[in-house]
């Protein structure tokens, strides 16, 4: 299971930092998207996968039995997840009303404060 | 129990929750401002003294015992930059109560102020990389939102740069994050710190040390990451660029100095090494791109990035006095840096103009203002007896006595360049016959500049007099600041001390 998720997590950085150079302000937070969640997969995929072992305490018994997940990674992409959802959402309205002052979707044509 | 420890992150919290429960009443939320960040700035001298007083104080969130749940950590350095924020917020607040225009306000200002202090506290006091990245995007949230109150073109194409590579940082924070604890097996700084030390695979310690350096580097706008800050820091409102300029860079800064004195000491010849040339690039990168500008707070803005480079290489030189020289430079600088912000907004609330060439002549009506600004500006530069002279002595005396004498050399090359771009604001500003201004123009400008109320003048002022204060105080009293930065990079170098607070406060149970 794990080279196949090495491999999806690559695609999924490579697509998203590939979006995020190009010029269309929509591709940008598409890239950002991918980017949250290739982490996300990647946190979820270095902590190591256990299948078919849930972290839970059998009754009578004060510990698991044998190997079992880790729920901590699953907590923490949660967590990210969440905040990924807030930023990512503020991002769209940001490139929306960007898009209506500056009144184009190109990257390009926003360098007034490159300067 | 101790109560100090958490304070400094609810007080914040606290005011903006309440604030936003007076929506409508713009008395109220201005009373909120002031005496939220009155309060902050009172807890976080109460943190100091006694962190100075008891050493490094912990508490567990919960009463989980240490590896397990969330740790407040307060040493030091912490309490010195919580200290700082309480600093930054009270001047900031009562200066953006005569700057801040009422459609600001009715949008949110001031809980997003207090938001953005609760994430920049949050971040000095947590002892977990995980809670570091919550607090880290608590404040970018807030700074997000404050970059563009106001909605105006250059603030929208500042601000999609500055979302861009903030949560381009963000994610490869989270990635070393979750290869780390792929690695070591738990989130607590002080337990990942023990527990690397065991893990003998070094060729992956030097990647996850290199992944935080560039996401830490990119929030402290280290070289050659530093673009999204001259792009954004000024387009908002100037109260918030200051608060920006004060803080925000400088998570970045700090996060660095923890990751890298406390967890990734191991192979300094090669993480520190590549710090060090960064440091140096930063510098010169910086003050370069300064000599440039002709745009009041863009040259501040390039400015922050190069004074960057002297902390960065406070940490990359990694003796005792380069570290003492870095934890004194991001005290002078937040100081001075913001008071420099501040005064450009009276420069632009006087002139209607932030542009070097449409001003000057201020010296003439204004020369308590002119005083007022060559204070931080001379500081910044590393005038004596002012406190930028210290801080700059002290990183570059290191630098010698490491014998690392190019990056001293540049740093002594930046301060002289930073002194030219000091005197040029000086003499476009406040030292040349102002400009004939042009017919059209003037006319709309006239009517853009309100005279300044005898109240209004306190809000102004008041701040900018007390941070000058500060830094003449920093420079004449430069012994017991010294001994403060002394003993928080005592602390800073030996993380045994920080291992065992935390390690050791297990079970201790609270009355």
């Amino acid at each position: 299971m794990e080279p196949l998720m090495a491999v999806v997590i690559g695609i999924l950085y490579a697509t998203a930092i590939y979006m995020m150079l190009r010029r269309s302000i929509v591709k940008l937070v598409i890239g950002l998207m991918l980017l949250s969640n290739a982490a996300n997969l990647l946190i979820f995929t270095s902590a190591g996968m256990t299948r078919g072992a849930p972290p839970l305490i059998p009754e009578g018994a004060s510990e698991p039995l044998g190997q079992v997940a880790d729920p901590l990674p699953q907590a923490l992409v949660l967590t990210a997840i969440v905040i990924a959802f807030g930023v990512l959402s503020f991002a769209v309205v940001l490139i929306r009303r960007a898009y209506e002052i500056v009144k184009a979707d190109d990257l390009d044509k926003m360098k007034d404060t490159d300067t | 129990m101790r109560p100090e420890v958490a304070l400094p992150i609810l007080i914040p919290l606290m005011a903006g929750s309440i604030s936003l429960l007076f929506w409508r009443l713009r008395l109220a939320q201005r009373l909120i401002a002031v005496g939220g960040t009155g309060a902050l700035l009172l807890t976080s001298l109460w943190l100091l003294v006694s962190v100075s007083h008891d050493g490094i104080l912990v508490m567990q969130m919960g009463d989980w015992p240490a590896p397990f749940g969330i740790s407040l950590v307060a040493d030091l350095f912490g309490a010195i930059m919580v200290v700082l924020t309480g600093i930054i917020g009270f001047a900031v607040a009562v200066y953006s109560l005569a700057t801040t225009g009422r459609g600001h306000e009715a949008f949110g200002y001031f809980p997003l102020m207090h938001l953005l202090l609760a994430g920049v506290a949050g971040a000095f006091l947590t002892g977990d990389i995980f809670n570091l990245y919550v607090w880290f995007e608590v404040m970018l949230v807030a700074s997000f939102a404050l970059l563009i109150l106001g909605s105006e073109k250059a603030q929208m194409e500042g601000a999609i740069k500055y979302v861009t590579l903030n949560l381009l940082s963000s994610v490869i924070f989270l990635s070393a994050v979750g290869l780390l604890y792929g690695m070591v097996g738990t989130l607590n700084m002080a337990d990942i710190a023990q527990r690397l030390s065991r893990v003998d695979e070094s060729g992956l310690i030097d990647v996850l040390a290199v992944m935080f350096m560039v996401a830490f580097g990119i929030k402290a706008a280290a070289f050659p990451l530093f673009f999204w800050l001259p792009a954004s820091y000024h387009t908002p409102p100037v109260a918030v660029s200051a608060l920006f300029a004060g803080l925000l860079t400088k998570v970045g800064v700090y996060a660095l100095f923890r990751v890298f004195t406390l967890i990734f000491h191991q192979s300094p010849s090669y993480t520190h090494e590549i710090l060090l040339w960064g440091a140096g690039l930063t510098m010169l990168s910086g003050v370069l791109g300064a000599a440039a500008q002709f745009e009041f707070r863009r040259i501040l803005s390039f400015h922050i990035v190069s004074q960057i480079g002297y902390m960065i290489l406070g940490l990359a030189l990694f003796t005792p006095l380069a570290i003492i020289g870095g934890v004194f430079y991001i005290m002078h600088h937040i100081i001075v840096k913001t008071n420099l912000f501040l005064v450009s907004g009276v420069v632009n609330r006087l002139c209607g103009s932030y542009d070097l060439k449409k001003l000057g002549g201020l010296y003439r009506t204004h020369p308590w203002l002119s005083i007022l600004f060559l204070v931080p500006a001379l500081s910044l530069a590393g005038m004596p007896p002012l406190s930028g002279f210290f801080a700059k002595f002290i990183v570059i005396r290191a630098g010698i006595e490491a014998g690392a004498y190019g990056v001293t050399f540049i740093a002594l090359l930046v301060g002289l360049l930073t002194l030219y771009s000091m005197i040029k604001i000086w003499a476009e500003v406040f030292w040349k016959v102002p400009p004939e201004p042009d017919e059209r123009e003037s006319e709309e400008e006239e009517s853009s500049i309100a005279p300044i109320r005898q109240r209004e003048m306190w809000q102004l002022y008041a701040p900018i007099v007390g941070l000058a204060l500060c830094t003449l105080f920093i420079g004449l009293n430069g012994q017991p600041i010294y001994e403060l930065a002394a003993a928080s990079a005592d602390q800073l170098l030996d993380p045994s001390r920080y291992i065992d607070a935390v390690m050791s406060n297990n079970g201790e149970r609270s009355p």
